[in-house]
């Protein structure tokens, strides 16, 4: 079976006052039907654009996606009029954003927001609509659901919220569901409740589901396949075993060494990845990397290394140095 | 409480409470209730010890630090600082505290004026306080504070825009710095940083520490920052401290099942660590505290609540030399 989702060498430019800004420069990756495939990166590292790239939600002017294909169940998404896109959005694809207040309607009740989708996609009549909202509701764990429904989102606890956007986005049995980092804003608790909820509901209606987050703990606990991107482009890709237990781009290393752990003794000192984050405006043909990189050579100026197989077979690393960084890593561990 | 013979507490908070008044009406404004922010806490924080305050949000961490700062006049209770009152202290002598009190704050986009250049944010608190007079010699003090921040001197005549969320950080903690502060407030002050920067920072404030001296109150809600930065640590729920203890105490051995139960949602960074931890997520939400349950706050979402915990409030015993838990049932 071809994947479900297969973006190709997708590429999103933002023109902005400071200077032309490649925001995604050039990604592809796959994701299969019913699999979590996380995306990790920084603030600027392009998850986000990258997601919302597939959904065509870039704002244009000043962004545009400039090349590259979305296939998405067998078509291209790029080449899809407006009509189409929209028909796909909340039906095919779900989205789950990650201020729930900022993306609910806040003079709209919960229930409205939820047959608000149903209405649009699947021409349900209102009580079949309302019918389904409550059952949406209670199967992402809202209790008292019919009372729920005819309250706003001011009304709600952010926990609460942020398992309406997920009802919302399950409505219409969508096939890929885009999380971007889903749980960001919410405490601990609550956090590992709607990754529970999630991680369950994705298994038992076999949703694919891509997962954007900057928490290495929350790509560990609920992801399969990991990309991890830095500065617009993915440097590493593999299974989330590969990734944590044999990373091979010289900033993964770096990444997963500079959070402190609390299942590891205390370090005396932690040990933090030098410099500062990519200034986009300003990236030369090199290794964007390269400034902040331990083990960076000449030849690492020239140009923008390409992700190359390395290690086990769907291991991927952008890095010209990654068969020798076995060696690295252990020494660095 | 829990300090040493030898040592000497520096802050020493006792029964501080913060309710915050709701009111309905507009002309004919009456009060309707309070939101019990912070509702009895108590604590000291030795000279040179770092304090980890950590919590959820709305559990009354960020207001116990704005009442040290007296950025809030608590509703009752003492803060003592250096044997002082400073709840009840006057505005001269307030403004002779705030020298030896500063406060680091989370966001570094909305905590510097974006219309003035770091140079000046971080001369304003020594002008403001008649340090140096000499222009001159102030602008040598920006710059030297600059360095101890690992910024480059040059920097003081930038605007926060102009520098990555990390740079703006350094900035807030070298205008924290000017006054050669004794004690510093640190409200979630790696939060809002990328993973890759936090750690710098965090090293920072561990390097400014031994150098200076300093006393740190650490504001988090992350609990692997606070167990590597801290020394002891008070665990907040619902404006009251459920848990205190030194730092690998309270991390190896967690006596109060809300401790526990936030011990247990942190993921940690390695698939497989995280494949063999049986997890369940704690049930319910942080109930408001405008109307908090009786008896135990958490006893609601609690694994082992008995009869008796809707009923009693437990107060803080100490379980183990140390450690204080206000849980009936932990043993």
């Amino acid at each position: 079976m071809p994947p479900l989702l297969e973006v190709k060498g997708l590429h999103t430019e933002f023109r902005t006052g400071a200077g032309l800004v490649r925001a995604v420069d050039g990604i592809s990756y796959t994701v299969e039907h019913g699999e979590t495939v996380a995306i990790v990166g920084e603030s600027g590292s392009g998850k986000s654009v990258g997601a919302l790239s597939i959904l065509r939600l870039i704002p244009n002017p000043p962004g545009q996606i400039t090349a590259g294909e979305i296939l998405f169940d067998g078509r291209d998404l790029r080449g899809l009029p407006e009509s189409e896109m929209r028909e796909i959005r909340g039906r095919d694809i779900g989205m789950v954003f990650q201020e729930p207040m900022t993306s609910l309607n806040p003079v709209l009740t919960i229930g409205r927001q939820i047959t608000e989708v149903l209405e649009q996609h699947q021409a349900a009549d209102r009580a079949a609509s309302e019918g389904r909202a409550l059952e949406l509701l209670e199967l992402v764990g809202i209790a008292d659901a019919a009372r729920r429904l005819r309250q706003y989102p001011h009304q709600l606890s952010g926990g609460m919220r942020q398992r309406v956007m997920i009802a919302i986005a399950l409505a219409c049995n969508p096939k890929l569901i885009i999380a971007d980092e889903p749980t960001t804003a919410l405490d601990v608790t609550i956090q590992a409740q709607i990754l529970e909820l999630m991680k369950s509901l994705t298994v038992r209606l076999n949703v694919a589901l891509i997962i954007i987050t900057h928490n290495l703990g929350v790509v560990a606990r609920y992801a399969r396949r990991v990309n991890v991107m830095y500065a617009g482009r993915i440097v590493e890709s593999g299974s989330a075993d590969a990734i944590y237990h044999d990373p091979r781009h010289p900033y993964t290393i770096a990444l997963l060494r500079s959070v402190p752990r609390l299942d590891q003794p205390r370090k005396a000192r932690l040990d933090p990845v030098d410099g500062q984050p990519p200034d986009l405006t300003r990236l030369d043909g090199g290794c964007a990397f390269r400034p902040r990189c331990r083990f960076a050579i000449d030849k690492c100026a020239e140009a923008r290394p390409p992700l190359a197989a390395i290690g086990d077979p769907g291991h991927y690393s952008a890095c010209f140095r990654s068969a020798e960084l076995v060696a690295a890593r252990d020494v660095a561990a | 409480m829990s300090a040493a013979p030898e040592a000497t507490p520096l802050l020493e908070v006792r029964g501080l409470a913060m309710h915050f008044p709701i009111t309905e009406g507009i002309v004919m404004s009456r009060k309707v209730g309070d939101v019990k922010a912070v509702d009895g806490v108590d604590f000291t924080i030795n000279r040179g010890e770092t304090l980890g305050l950590v919590g959820e949000s709305g559990c009354g961490k960020t207001t116990t630090g704005r009442c040290i700062l007296r950025l809030e006049r608590p509703t009752a209770g003492q803060i003592l600082f250096d044997g002082k009152d400073l709840s009840r202290l006057g505005r001269r002598d307030l403004v002779a505290m705030r020298r030896r009190v500063q406060v680091i704050f989370q966001d570094p986009y909305s905590s510097l004026n974006p219309r003035m250049k770091v140079g000046d944010i971080i001369a304003e608190p020594i002008r403001v306080h008649g340090i140096e007079r000499d222009a001159g010699r102030r602008t040598e003090r920006v710059r030297e504070l600059l360095s101890t921040c690992g910024l480059d001197p040059k920097f003081a005549d930038r605007y926060p825009h102009e520098m990555s969320g990390g740079q703006r950080q350094r900035v807030g903690i070298a205008r924290a710095l000017a006054l050669d502060p004794e004690f510093i407030v640190c409200d979630e002050a790696v939060s809002a940083l990328d993973v890759s920067i936090q750690a710098q920072v965090v090293n920072l404030l561990e390097d400014l520490r031994e150098r200076f001296g300093l006393t740190y109150l650490f504001i988090a809600h992350d609990l692997s920052v606070v167990r590597h930065l801290c020394q002891r640590v008070a665990v907040m729920y619902l404006g009251r401290i459920v848990e205190m203890a030194a730092v690998d105490e309270l991390f190896d051995n967690p006596l109060h099942p809300y401790t526990q139960a936030l011990l247990a949602a942190v993921p940690i960074p390695d698939p497989r660590v995280e494949a063999t931890r049986d997890f369940r997520p704690t049930m319910g939400e942080v109930p408001s505290p405008i109307n908090p349950p009786s008896g135990c706050v958490f006893h609601p979402r609690c694994p082992i609540a008995v009869e008796n915990c809707s009923r009693t409030r437990p107060t803080l015993r100490e379980l183990r030399p140390g450690h204080w838990v206000a849980c009936s049932e932990a043993r």
